[in-house]
This record gives C-alpha cells, structure tokens and sequence, in this order.
C-alpha cells in the first residue's frame, strides 16, 4: 500500500469511503515509524498502543455514523504540546521523566475531532533553537539529506511529515519554528494570528510570540487541521474570541486580484543566490494566476532579529523560572542546600542554548539595563508591526523566501548563535507582529527543498491559505518524496 | 509623643498591607481558597505552576479592589498593568509573582485617622494593586528540609501601601485598624490576622526632628497582628536611634519580626540584593476598567465606618469615641442598631444600648472569644433586659446579674427575672418595712447618724439592699431611707 | 558590549544556573557577540514611540467568573514531584 503518499485530505477521503480502515492507517504509519525513526530520530516517543486504541474509536465512530472530516486521521504532536499520561519532554533532560497530567487545547481538540496521536516529536530544547540540534535527545537528521539539519525548532514534526511518518504534525512557531522546518524539508506549514489557537497546554517558550500551528504535506490539509485547532479558548487569556471562517471551504478563493507585495528586504544581499531564484519564479507564478504583484518596503523589518533576540530571552527567562526541581522535572542529587538545588537542578537539566538564552534575558531584564535593552526591543517591535501595517494598507499578502538558504550540514553552525540566530531573519518578523504566516515547497537546490513564504493581515488564514493552495494546484513540489522514502 | 520616640527623633512609617481577598476561588485559576485545607489539595496545574499552564483574571478580585478604591476617594485607572516579578522562592512556584507595578489598578486614595494629639489626619494611600499570594514554608517535622504546601499560591491579594505619613506606632496601628474595619465593612476581605488574612509589613526609618530628608528605611516583615505592629515599630524605632546616636548608619534592608524575642534582625533570605526583573506579563492583557464597572460597584457600596460612626454621633448622642467603637465592624454596628430599634427612640435609650453593648456584651465575647454574630444574648435579647431597667422591673445591677443568665441560659430577659425573682420592688411600704427592720437593727449606727456622722448613710443603703435581696428601686430606696433615717 | 567572567557569574546567579569555570568564558564571548548584535537596535529612532507588550493592539483582559472549578488531584499532580512528604513538596531548609 502506498497510504503514506497521500495529502491529509486524500486519506480523510479514502476512510470516508472505507478503502481502509484507521487501525489499518495508524498500523502502515507506526510501521514507517518503527523503520525509519532510528535514522532520523523524528520522534521521541511513540505512542502505538494508544495511537490503535484511538484508532479503533475512531473506526467504531465512522461505523456508527459520528464520523467527522479527520476521524481516523494519524498526526503526530510536537514535544512541547502537553499530553495527559505520555511524557512532554520539550527536547530537555529537565523534562525527561515528565509526564503531563492534563491535555493541551490543541491536543484536546485534534483529541476531538478524532485524530489518532502517532507520539511525540523531537524538537530543539524548549524551542530554542533553528536546526533541532539543541535537543537532549539529539538531532534529527534532514529526510532529503541525512547530513542535513531538517531545521528547527519543529524539527521532528518536519522530517516527520517529510518522510510520511506520519501525515501530518503540530509544530509551534515564535520565530519561525514552524515555517523554517517546513522549508527545509519540502512540506507546508502554517503559523496562525497570535491568539488564533489556544497557547493553553503549549510549553511556552516566549509567551508574546509563541503561536501553534501545523505542518503537512499540502495547504489544503494545513486548512483541515487548522480548522479543529483553531478557536476561542478561555483557558488563554490571549486566545481571541472570534469565529473561525471555514478555511476548506474558503480554499477556493482565486488569486485573481488579490495584491501580493513583494517585500525588498528579503530579497537582500544576505539570500543565497538559487534559493532566491526558485522565490522569484514562485512569485511569478502567483502572477501569472492574476494575482497583482507589486513590490514594498518594511524598512524597520532588518532589526526584526535583533528585536527578537532580546524579547523572546527575555521572556523565556522568567518563562523557564518554574524549572527550579520542585515540583516536577529534573532534580540534581543531594542538594546542600537551597541555592544549590536551583543551581544544579537547571544546571544539570537545560542545554547550553536554553542556558544561553536564559542568561541573555536575565540580562536584559536586569536592574540598570532594562531600558536599553528590553524596553528599545518593545519599542522597534513597534516600528516594524506599524510597517506591516502600513504594508497591509497597499496589498493583502506578503511573499519573500522562508529562509536564506536550504538546509545546512549539522554542526555548521553550532559554534556561532549569530549566524544560526540570522536562519529566521525572514520569519521572525510575522512573530513580532503577530501575523499569520506560512511557507510552501517552491522547488529544489541540488536535492534540497527550499520554501517560499506568504504573511498576511491579522486573521487572515483564509487568504493565505487560498493563496498557497492555488500555488500548490499549479505546481508539484509539495508532492514530491526523499527516494528514501517514497 | 509616643514613650518611644526619643527627644529629637522623629518617626517616619509607611505600611504595605496585603488583604486578601474573599473570592472562592483564586486570582488567575479556578481552585478553591478556603483556609486549612490538607497540603496541596488546593494547589491546582495553574497554582503549581506546570508548563504549559495560563493565568485568566477572577473578576470578582478586580471589582473588590475597584470597591477599595471607590471607598478611599482613590483613582481607579482605566487601563492598568500586571507585571512578573522574578525571584526565585520555593513557596513561589512559577518562579515568578504575578503583580502590578508600573500601572496598579487604584492609585491616590486616602483615610482619615486620630493622631496622637486626638486631632484627625489624612493618611494617603499611594496605591492598591491585585497581586498572588505565594505558598507557605512549613518548617516543623522535617529534618533539615522545608515542606511547601502551595493552597495558599494564587490567592488573591491586594496591597495596599500609604505614604510615608505615619508618625508613631500608635498612628501605625490606628491606620491598619482603620484598613482593616474598612476591608470588612466592605466584605472584600475576613481579616483574619491570624489565619494571614491581613498581613503588613512597616517600612520604618527616623530622622532628627526638623529635617526634611527621609532616613534610611528598614522594612519589617511578619507583623501580623496590631500589638505586633507597634511593639516591632517601637524595637526598630529604639534599635535605629541607637545606631544613629552611636554615629553609625542604617543599613536598607529587610528585617524578621520575631515576637517571641520582641526584636527584629535581618532576613538571611533577603540578604542578596534582589534584582527582580519586573516585566508585564505577555500572558495578560491589560486590565480595562470601563465606567459602567465602576457605577456598578459604586452601587454596592455600603455605608461606610467614618460616615456610620458620623450618623452615630449625630442620631443617637454619642461622643465620637463611642460612636468609633460601634462602628469599629459593621455587625458590632448593626447590633447595635437592632437593639436600639428595639428599645424604642431617645437619646437616653440610645446610651444605655451603647453603654451595655461597649461593655457587658462585648466584655461577655471578649472572654468567651466570640464574635458579635455569634453572641449568645442576641440585640432583640438585649433590647428586651434593657425595657425592663427602663420600666423599673429590675435595677442597673440586678440587670448585669439577668444578662449573665440570659447569656449562659439562653433565655430571655422576663423568663430570668421571673424565674429567679428578681423583679424589682417598688412597693413603698415593702421597702419601708424592710428599713425599719434593718433601722431596729442597728441602734448604735443610728445614733451615730443622727449625732452627724453622714457617711454611714451608705451602710444603711447597702444593709436595706441586703434586706431586699437587692431589688428595691434604688431611687425609692434612697428617698424613703433619707426620710425615716432623718425623723426620730 | 562585552562581559566580563564575573558578568556570566552574576547573571548566572541571577538566573540560578549552575555555570562550571570551563563554561564562563564560552557564555562570556558568546553573550557578548549576542549584546553586540542586538545593539543595531540602537539605529532606531523610537522617540515617540510606545512599547509593544502584546501583539494584538487592542485586545483586553478577559476576566473569569469567581467561580471554584477545581478538585483536588494532588495525587495525579505529585507524580511529577522528585520529593514529596506527606503531600509536602520538599526542599532543603528554607531560611527566613
């Protein structure tokens, strides 16, 4: 059988008609887990019990007619999405032997709407970090290019869906931790509006950027998925209460008319040269299905990095505060004494990147510092929103490239946060604003996927959605497979 | 002058008083703060701080300090802030306290209270702000460790600071009584000090009488109860005039009230200037507080103690200190009304119900340890003894020994007095009798009273009581006994 | 900007982390390149401009009916706990 090779929606359609059955479905994925997981250590944890559990509801509820549009549907949920009696280790040895006790939101509803839980995906340590390497479980490798980063942070979810471990995956993106994975490894994958899906149950990173999405082979499944994530929540006080549009139906939307602007400071000196050419030929091809292409100007959008570096430590270092082996995750052995409790336990649990971070945003925050630092980061995160918005004021969507280069070799640049830190220069900005924003494959350098981005106005899926699906209908690359795993 | 203050000196006193306040359930979660519950039945996934977990405002916190505001003449800000503030405690769980710094939700409200001189001062109120409680340490049965039990973490609190516009520990804890009869008066919180309802902390420093700039101030936590306040005051006050007349300086810092050794120290725990790092909260938005939530609250607000004690004053004759009294708590107050009612108009029956509730009722709940709600001679029980003194059944004393009964027994006035018989006796010729028996009695003393010796007029007052069992009228007793003692 | 060791040190008790003296002056170097980088920030004129808190201009606190939803699930909750005593999260003795 080649299940694997089908989009979300292909397969919703096949159990819709019983060509197969979900037990069957979640058996043929845990088995492409169970082959290829040790190759590129997508998932840390799999769940196969209670994927044919759920699996077996989900047919019984088909069979007795309460099916709906994903029952049956295998996902797999990044490991920073809590989880009621399976580990949520957030790629961290402090959280190794944590098991949540309760469901996140979005889990509670993909829970819902009958999708079958794979297990859980690797990721870099609590999300901090651009090439999943971070992660106390190691990296994971690129499905196109094994010596490749598959990016990051929602590293295991992106070379999982790449290799069709499973059909789908949740991710979550403060900085471009789902768009740049997505990128790299030749999949779809949607960040929402901030407050469009419950951040209640996400292990937060950086509470003001933090956003859960998901990541597919196609934008039409993004737009399935998205739709049962998606919605008002009142365990967040950020989650916006506004009624979710039918993102399938609404699919159809042409691009006839629709003013796309071509952002100039992404097409700048630092895009390598070929990734930038697949941007430009995807670009037209949006023109040439009507959609009206101009260029514009975020002038302020350069400093979105260095906003970012100084916004999302220092959220984190009061965000990670909790960690302190109290009441849950790791405790150092024999502490002498209360200082050296804290001290040891998030020595010895965090990596040298959440170490880096924490640090970073202690600093910024820190008595005699904080106005220089923390307060002109809030400031210039300003600015560049009121670009965006003035951006908006002239077109409906924002395209550029995803990230300025295709995948790179593990461990090239472990040795400098700079220059990984300058991986998200083109996704960080639609955090910092808020936007909803996404990335579809646009072709290849070498035999390296490279994706184009699309940022729209605040709840704006739809659109953005529509966009990349009319793309997706003139073009083939979302559909293409590693050969090793066709 | 306070006795502790020395010549020279003068005392400078702010307070930062944490109410808590009477919500169900906790500030930012859904789980239950009643008092005394097992360890960590209460501390649920938002309280204890795991991953993952969001903050959702009680609203009913946010209209009870919109209630304290409103009864402080503060402003209450339209749009305000909270804000982490980072520190790392094991009582604390997110390693961070959800509170209000930049933008507090009341701002510039103020009360009035006696100074020392009997005149009245205005103490402002710099600000109130909504804040978590943290969790409590628990020392006792562990060997070189803590137990942290976190029901108390997410409790609602709301500080409230004044200025620096204390002058001694007597106008310290004439401001915190004050804080606290409005904090019940207006239910937003039970003020029970000892189960830390009602905490306060003093931030104290002195100066020499006529300078302008404040001293050094230190800040002394834990003194949580009234007498604590002003003893802890009155140590830190003498301890920093000693070091300053010694030609040493303060030192800012934070210091333990211990009452068992009645002096305060430094806190080891507070030892490492804190640095912390406040920010506002990205999993909070900002805290509208639109006009119609203020009219809303505006119209509960009940009467409140100054404008209660001023109609005291006014309706019933009452000097002020006795109208302060009454009005000391709202159900003190309101018993006290339901027994005026009762006994019927005028001043006269006005101050006796006053006279009776300042004193044997709540001497009778002070030695018991009740409260007014729970006193076992209710206001219509007390209205009823007091009829009974105003229509001559029994005397002022007699009366003291029914509500003694009545407040063992349970029962009502009349069913005391005429159990035991104590109906007074205002038959003339009974008291006569029982004179002339008590006159025929005593013959040398009524020699002697006759021969000028006044002062044994008492004698025959208290042996003619005796004789009637102490329930002759007094004022017939009186006039009869100065007539038959006067004519041979 | 750059950090000196007993820079790392301080931030690093600051944030309770446990930094051997090997590690010091690897975050030294590289928390200064971090400093240094996000300095541009400087080259924005942000006057008049207001601080960004939130990225949904606009929206307001929700506020929740003060209602008990809650049980008790201690049970469930100290799983996760390395240390718990009679439904006490222990820790070594806590000093006031």
């Amino acid at each position: 059988m080649t299940l694997h090779t089908r989009s979300v929606a292909e397969l919703a359609a096949g159990l819709a008609h019983k060509e197969f059955s979900a037990v069957e479905l979640a058996e043929h994925f845990l088995a492409r887990i169970d082959a290829a997981n040790g190759a590129l250590n997508a998932f840390v944890t799999v769940t196969a019990e209670r994927a044919l559990a759920q699996a077996r509801r989900a047919d019984a509820a088909r069979a007795a007619g309460r099916a709906g549009p994903l029952t049956g549907v295998p996902i797999a949920h990044k490991d920073l999405f809590c989880t009621d009696g399976v580990r949520t280790s957030c790629g961290s040895r402090m959280l190794d032997n944590f098991v949540a006790p309760y469901d996140a939101t979005v889990v509670e509803r993909l829970d819902a709407a009958g999708t079958v839980s794979l297990g859980k995906t690797n990721m870099d340590e609590f999300a901090m970090g651009s090439s999943n390497e971070t992660s106390y479980y190691g990296p994971v490798r690129n499905p196109w290019d094994p010596r490749c980063v598959p990016g990051g942070s929602s590293g295991g979810s992106a070379a999982a869906v790449a290799a069709r471990l499973a059909p789908a995956a949740t991710g979550t993106d403060t900085g471009g931790s789902i768009r740049q994975p997505a990128a790299l490894v030749g999949v779809s994958g949607i960040k929402p509006t901030y407050g469009r899906v419950s951040r209640y149950g996400l292990v937060a990173f950086a509470s003001s950027l933090d956003q859960a999405g998901v990541l597919a082979p196609a934008a039409a499944d993004c737009a399935l998925l998205l739709a049962a994530m998606a919605g008002f929540d009142p365990r967040d006080s950020t989650s916006v209460d506004r009624p979710v549009p039918d993102y399938v139906a609404e699919l159809g939307a042409p691009l006839r008319g629709v003013r796309i602007g071509v952002l100039e400071e992404f097409l700048g000196p630092g895009l390598e040269a070929a990734t930038g050419a697949l941007v430009t030929a995807a670009i037209a091809e949006l023109g040439r299905q009507g959609a009206e292409v101009v260029a514009v100007s975020c002038p302020n959008l350069p400093l979105s990095v260095p906003t970012y570096y100084v916004v999302a430590p220092a959220e984190c270092s009061s965000n990670l505060s909790r960690f302190d082996g109290v009441r849950f995750g790791h405790r150092c052995r024999e502490p002498r004494d209360l200082t050296d409790l804290y001290t040891r336990s998030r020595g010895e649990g965090f990596g040298p990147e959440v170490k880096r971070r924490i640090m970073t945003g202690t600093y910024v925050l820190s008595a005699g510092y904080f106005d220089a630092y923390y307060l002109k980061a809030q400031k210039v995160r300003t600015l560049i929103s009121d670009d965006f918005k003035r951006a908006f004021g002239r077109v409906d969507l924002l395209v550029g490239p995803t990230s300025p280069t295709p995948a790179f070799a593990i461990g090239a640049k472990v040795d400098d946060p700079i220059t990984m830190y300058l991986n998200d220069i083109y996704t960080i900005g639609a955090n910092l604003a808020g936007l909803p924003a996404m990335s579809v494959p646009c072709g290849f350098v070498g035999q390296l996927p490279v994706g184009l981005q699309l940022i729209a106005p605040h709840f704006g899926e739809s659109r953005l959605l529509a966009a990349a699906h009319a793309y997706q209908l003139a073009t083939d690359f979302h559909r293409r497979l590693p050969a090793a795993y066709a | 002058m306070s006795p502790s203050v020395r010549e020279g000196w003068e005392v400078v006193i702010g307070l930062e008083i944490h109410a808590q306040l009477a919500t169900a359930s906790k500030i930012f979660s859904g789980s239950a703060t009643a008092y005394g519950a097992a360890p960590n039945s209460q501390a649920g996934l938002v309280d204890l701080g795991y991953p993952g977990t969001l903050p959702v405002l009680n609203q009913a916190a946010v209209r009870m300090a919109v209630k304290f505001g409103l009864a402080t003449g503060a402003r209450i800000a339209p749009r305000s802030i909270f804000a982490r503030k980072n520190y790392f405690y094991p009582d604390l769980p997110k390693g961070y306290q959800i509170s209000q710094y930049e933008r507090p939700v009341v701002e510039g409200g103020s009360l009035e209270i006696v100074a020392e001189d009997g005149s009245r001062k205005v103490i402002g109120i710099t600000r109130a702000h909504l804040e978590e409680d943290a969790g409590k340490s628990l020392h006792e049965g562990l060997p070189d460790a803590s137990g942290i039990d976190l029901n108390r973490a997410g409790t609602p609190l709301l500080e409230i600071v004044s200025e620096p516009d204390l002058r001694s520990a007597r106008e310290a804890v004439a401001y915190l009584k004050k804080v606290h009869t409005l904090v019940r008066y207006l239910e937003i919180c039970d003020g029970n000090m000892q189960e830390g309802s009602f905490r306060c902390d003093a931030n104290v420093s002195v100066r020499r009488q006529g300078a302008t700039e404040l001293g050094t101030r230190c800040e002394i936590k834990n003194v949580n109860s009234f007498r604590y306040v002003e003893k802890a005051i009155h140590f830190e006050v003498a301890r920093q005039i000693d070091v300053l007349e010694g030609g040493g300086k303060i030192v800012q810092e934070t210091r333990l009230y211990d009452s068992a050794r009645d002096e305060t120290r430094p806190m080891r725990s507070k030892e490492e200037a804190n640095d912390y790092r406040y920010f506002p909260d990205p999993d909070l938005l900002p805290l509208a507080i639109e006009p119609d939530l203020i009219e809303a609250v505006r119209a509960t607000l009940p009467e409140l103690p100054d404008e209660k004690a001023g109609r005291f004053a006014a309706a019933y004759g009452l000097s002020p200190y006795d109208a302060g009294v009454l009005t000391a708590s709202r159900e003190l107050a309101d018993y006290y009304e339901a027994v005026v009612a009762a006994v019927g108009a005028g001043t006269a029956a006005a101050k006796l119900a006053a006279n009776w509730v300042m004193g044997d009722l709540s001497a009778a709940l002070n030695r018991d340890g009740l409260d007014v709600a729970a006193a076992r001679v209710g206001a219509t029980g007390l209205a009823g003894l007091l009829r009974r003194i105003q229509d001559d059944t029994i005397s002022g004393k007699i009366a003291k020994e029914v509500f003694e009964l009545m407040w063992a027994e349970q029962r009502p006035a009349d069913a005391v007095i005429d159990a035991k018989g104590l109906r007074q006796i205002t038959d003339g010729a009974a008291i006569e009798a029982a004179i002339e028996a008590v006159m025929a009695a005593n013959p040398k003393q009524l020699a002697e009273y006759r021969a000028g010796k006044d002062k044994l007029f008492g004698f025959f007052v208290g042996q003619a009581m005796k004789a009637t069992h102490g329930k002759a009228n007094p004022a017939q007793l009186n006039e009869l006994l100065l007539k038959k003692l006067a004519a041979p | 900007m750059s950090l000196t060791r007993s820079d790392v040190e301080a931030i690093a008790r600051l944030a309770r982390l446990e930094i051997t003296a090997a590690e010091l002056p690897v975050y030294a170097d590289s928390l200064s390149k971090i400093l240094s980088f996000v300095e541009q920030l400087n080259s924005a004129q942000t006057a008049s401009t207001e601080p960004m808190a939130h990225p949904l201009a606009g929206e307001l606190q929700r506020l929740r009916p003060d209602a008990v939803t809650e049980t008790d699930q201690r049970e469930k909750f100290q799983r996760n706990a390395p240390l718990v005593v009679a439904g006490l999260y222990v820790v070594p003795k806590v000093i006031e």
